[in-house]
């Protein structure tokens, strides 16, 4: 078996709102920064896994990003899967 | 009806049980059983209620680890059998979560938590969960995460097919098109953010809920 790395993203679809994004771009805008058109919130899950192959690797992680880390109602996912030497 | 039982399941971070096994028991004098959210065998219930709470401690997503519960797994072929089931606030996020119900519930608008009573005006028959000679109810809702969402798409086809059980008069979160409360095509599954089990007895804060919790049993 292989190992692998998976950075997911999960972020909330454009057409819905992102009320905690709004937040901390008020916050963002009373650091003095300007200029911010738009600020909006995610997650990030970093996933250790093992599988035969890459092809395998991506399957399993698709499935956890359609299945449980993202909702797809409200959500859109990508990630990034890198082999990692031991 | 008298060996009705209602099952009121219990998630790790459920708060809202008691509350219903109280206003089911104790206003009502409905048989209730705690069914833990690790059982799988529901055979013994005639219709089940998700309550309110904090299931899994609300992560990744409101009710996004409960629906995996061996519990949730079997709620599919109790539905089937056209047997009543209720998901109140965090419940109604479990059942959106496992898909029994469409959309989805996330943070609401203003980002407070919002414990108050809402005017909410009953928009389907369908289901009979509802007083029909009443066009409007009072229900405290109390939430962090209640905001309904949906798209165009999905809200034509709850339009269209007379799913939307509830609307807020007076939209606390910012809900799209104010919905409430929404129903299954089959009608005996109910999720709505609002607590019915809060609202069952007028020296405590008004009587309107006892109609959605009483239809567990007997409704046409």
């Amino acid at each position: 078996m292989n190992q692998f790395e998976a950075k997911v993203s999960i972020r909330l679809r454009p057409s819905v709102l992102d009320p905690a994004g709004e937040a901390i771009k008020s916050a963002a805008c009373k650091l003095g920064i300007d200029g911010i058109n738009s600020l909006r919130i995610g997650k990030l899950i970093e996933v250790n896994l093992e599988a035969k192959e890459e092809k395998e690797a991506k399957e399993k992680i698709e499935l956890l990003c359609d299945r449980l880390f993202a909702n797809k109602v409200i959500e859109n996912f990508d990630y990034d899967l890198k082999e990692v030497n031991e | 009806m008298s060996n009705f039982t209602v099952g009121i399941v219990v998630f790790p971070g459920s708060n809202c049980d008691r509350d219903m096994f109280w206003a089911l028991e104790g206003c009502l004098g409905i048989k209730t059983k705690f069914i833990w959210h690790e059982s799988s065998d529901i055979s013994g219930v005639d219709s089940i209620v998700l309550p309110g709470g904090f299931s899994y401690g609300d992560y990744l997503r409101c009710g996004a680890v409960a629906r995996f519960s061996p519990l949730i797994n079997s709620l599919d072929d109790f539905v089937k059998t056209g047997r009543r089931v209720i998901g109140i606030c965090n419940g109604f996020q479990i059942l959106t979560e496992s898909g029994f119900l469409p959309g989805a519930l996330t943070t609401n608008k203003n980002l407070d938590f919002i414990c108050n009573d809402c005017e909410l005006e009953i928009i389907t028959s369908k289901g009979s969960w509802f007083n029909s000679s009443n066009n409007k109810i009072n229900l405290p809702i109390a939430h962090g995460e209640g905001r309904y969402f949906c798209d165009e798409d999905t809200f034509k086809e709850l339009s269209d097919n007379d799913l939307i059980a509830l609307r807020y008069l007076s939209n606390p979160n910012g809900s799209s098109y104010d919905i409430a409360g929404v129903i299954n095509k089959e009608g005996n599954v109910l999720g709505l953010m609002p607590h019915p089990e809060r609202a069952c007895d007028s020296t405590i804060g008004g009587n309107d809920g006892l109609f959605t919790l009483k239809s567990l049993i007997e409704f046409s």
